[in-house]
């Protein structure tokens, strides 16, 4: 009886301490290079769109910040946008100024959080602590505001819920500074640190035509020479007003996505600098009535790319059809694309960079349904890790140092 | 805020949540939180866990493998529902897809589970470990 | 591409459409019928080179409308081509994710959620829902609590 050879499976798998969604990977190997992934997504499906039409639209908001904790503030201005085009409402230009400023805050210590999980899996976990110790002043700058770490419930249709109060604008600039210093000094030592330009250019590299063919958005895209950003594209909120640069690199490696989501948050200061020195007087929202019959498509540039809503209404208070698609969504899927011909070293940084905010996506659950597994999640990061401790000792390099300020 | 008297190994399992409270978790490992100053430690596996911080609202695809999950737990544990969704579905209830809450999935494998919720959407950082501290010392 | 060269494009594929349709400013709406919609979807992609950005599948009770949503970044303008799949016993429709790699999730999850056929999708077996959701039950149809 003849045995066909199977080709052993690696499981990437459900629960890990540090990667905080379950995932479903298969990933099929011959000898150590991917040749191929499947993805089971289910896990953290709630079934949010069907919710949203037994919700009235000033409801909706609340419910689609929690499509994913780290777009938060992306979800429901997008919901916002496409709604506010359905009624012909214009937000007064105070919202729209408020809008980019927290916007721009949560793509902050978006970046931020990526940035430490990046470390973290290649085995730099002082670059972890540094970053998720210097984004906790974000945070804390958006609870001010808002009232919350996350969550933030800001928009609504017709503007804004909380306003910025004035008094607090010079706190806000002062930590600005702060954090751009911060951030200038984290990049400087990843930009500069050979070890990490040698673990991490030509790595998970997403060519520029599957990026087109996955249709792929934001770092992900713009690591790959796309530069699409909905903000300059399709200006929202204020973001016409502002003088800022969309970031791009061509490479496509995972080097290239970490440069863009570092260079594109000194953009974000800038954003919020100019927002909070232009802010214009006035009222935060405008009242509506009521939302008319049509349907509108609503479009933000979450941390991880373009978020979009489409809303259709028959004239009552709830929508008719709610459609959520999290940039993750198109993201994550070229993951197969950028992984496959890759060394399992490199499996769990290739699909970090592409920030997959699974909450958005799925969640991809990780399981073991083959007999040959031969390395659990646990054991890709050993290897991943073990292959900057080899590039450090073939080069080197003196430790990365980052100074506590 | 005294540190427990016995270093306490806690697994995260979530079960269908938006990440705010996940993100929170792993937060607590980092300078200003700092949990292991109270003897609080996250690892990697359910069998060496004294207790399990669950987020999310159960979905049904995740509902057997957090059964399972607590199975492989060794006992005596505690199950910390970490959120509103946790702590009762949250913003999700009447969802499709949920079949939660937790506790309810906890008990169909284990009617006597010891389960303490913390509740907040997301819970701060201050009120997980306070959370935590409290109901293992009340235990 | 500048928004007058699309709109004069358009015009293009006009006899493969019911209707055109200008809602919002840069929000256009290309209406069909399901026997037409790969030509007109293969002809925003492939022809234009607009950005696919997803697919909402939507029961409207007397028919299915599969909407196709295509973004042209030049110009911030979204097209979606709207395909009615008037045959609500077998609803169905030609897959697209042949040409466009993005299109086979989305394919997928509408399968599930709304119980519409994908004719030659590669890769048709349950996204999003558990594996043991009972078959035929379709949550996004209109008259399922």
């Amino acid at each position: 009886m003849k045995e066909t050879l199977r080709k052993p499976v690696l499981a990437v798998g459900p629960f890990h301490p540090l990667q905080e969604e379950m995932e479903f990977f298969q990933l099929t190997v011959d000898g150590e290079i991917v040749t191929d992934i499947d993805v089971r997504i289910s896990y953290n499906h709630r079934g949010i769109e069907k919710l949203s039409e037994t919700l009235q639209f000033d409801q909706v908001p609340f419910l689609v910040s929690r499509v994913c904790g780290i777009c938060s503030a992306s979800h429901p201005l997008a919901y916002i946008q496409a709604v506010e085009e359905i009624a012909g409402v214009k937000p007064p230009e105070r919202a729209r100024y408020v809008r980019v400023i927290i916007n721009e805050l949560e793509r902050i210590h978006s970046h931020l959080l990526w940035v430490g999980l990046g470390g973290h899996f290649i085995g730099y976990d002082t670059v972890f602590m540094w970053a998720w110790k210097y984004r906790e002043p974000v945070l804390d700058l958006l609870e001010a505001i808002t009232g919350n770490r996350n969550n933030y419930g800001n928009v609504r249709v017709g503007g804004c819920r909380e306003d910025v109060p004035n008094e607090i604008i010079p706190k806000i600039l002062k930590e600005l500074d702060q954090i751009e210093r911060k951030t200038e000094m984290l990049t400087k030592a990843v930009l500069d640190d050979p070890v990490l330009h040698a673990r991490l250019k030509g790595v998970g590299v997403l060519s520029k035509a599957d990026a087109v063919g996955y249709a792929v958005v934001g770092p992900t895209a713009r690591g790959s020479g796309i530069g699409i950003d909905v903000r300059r594209d399709d200006p929202y909120a204020a973001y016409g007003d502002l003088d800022w640069n969309v970031i791009s690199q061509t490479e496509g490696d995972v080097f290239a996505k970490a440069v863009v989501r570092l260079l594109e948050t000194f953009e974000s200061i800038k954003m919020v600098r100019q927002a909070l020195r232009r802010l214009p007087d006035g009222p935060v929202a405008v009242e509506v009535k009521e939302i008319p019959p049509g349907e509108g498509c609503g479009h933000a540039e979450a941390p991880r790319g373009e978020t979009f809503h489409y809303v259709r209404s028959d004239g009552g208070n709830r929508p008719v059809r709610h459609k959520i698609r999290a940039p993750s969504y198109v993201n994550v899927p070229s993951f197969k694309a950028s992984c496959i011909g890759q060394h399992i070293a490199d499996v769990t940084i290739t699909l970090a960079a592409v920030d997959p905010c699974y909450s958005c996506t799925e969640r991809l659950a990780v399981v073991d349904g083959h007999s040959n597994i031969i390395h659990d999640y646990e054991s890709l990061l050993q290897l991943s890790r073990e292959k900057t401790a080899r590039i450090k000792r073939e080069i080197g390099a003196p430790e990365l140092k980052l100074e506590d300020l | 805020m005294k540190a427990l008297k016995k270093s306490v190994w806690v697994f995260h399992v979530n079960t269908g949540a938006c990440n705010n409270c996940d993100i929170e978790i792993v937060n607590l490992l980092t300078p200003k939180f700092d949990v292991e100053r109270f003897g609080i430690r996250l690892v990697g596996s359910p069998r060496h866990a004294d207790a399990l911080l669950v987020t999310g609202v159960g979905t049904r695809q995740a509902a057997k493998r957090l059964q399972e999950v607590y199975r492989q737990t060794a006992k005596p544990c505690v199950v910390f529902c970490m959120g509103a969704c946790a702590g009762g579905t949250g913003i999700f209830e009447g969802a499709y897809h949920v079949a939660g809450p937790v506790d309810k999935i906890i008990k169909e494998v284990d009617p006597n589970a010891i389960i303490a919720y913390v509740p907040g959407c997301p819970p701060k950082p201050e009120a997980m470990i306070s959370g935590v501290v409290k109901a293992l010392a009340a235990i | 591409m500048k928004q007058q060269e699309l709109d004069n494009r358009l015009a293009e594929i006009r006899d493969k459409l019911i209707d055109i349709e200008q809602k919002a400013n840069r929000r256009i709406f290309l209406l069909c019928e399901r026997e037409n919609s790969y030509a007109v979807n293969k002809f925003l992609f492939e022809g234009l080179g607009l950005r696919f950005v997803i697919v909402t599948g939507i029961d409207s009770e007397d028919c299915f409308e599969i909407l196709y949503h295509y973004a042209n970044d030049e110009t911030g303008c979204f097209v979606t081509i709207k395909a009615f799949i008037r045959d609500r016993e077998h609803p169905e429709i030609e897959s697209i994710t042949p040409m466009l790699p993005a299109a086979e999730w989305i394919e997928r999850e509408i399968h599930d959620i709304l119980g519409i056929g994908f004719r030659n999708h590669p890769n048709m077996r349950r996204l999003i829902l558990s594996d043991d959701w009972p078959e035929g039950v379709y949550p996004l149809r209109k008259g399922l609590s």
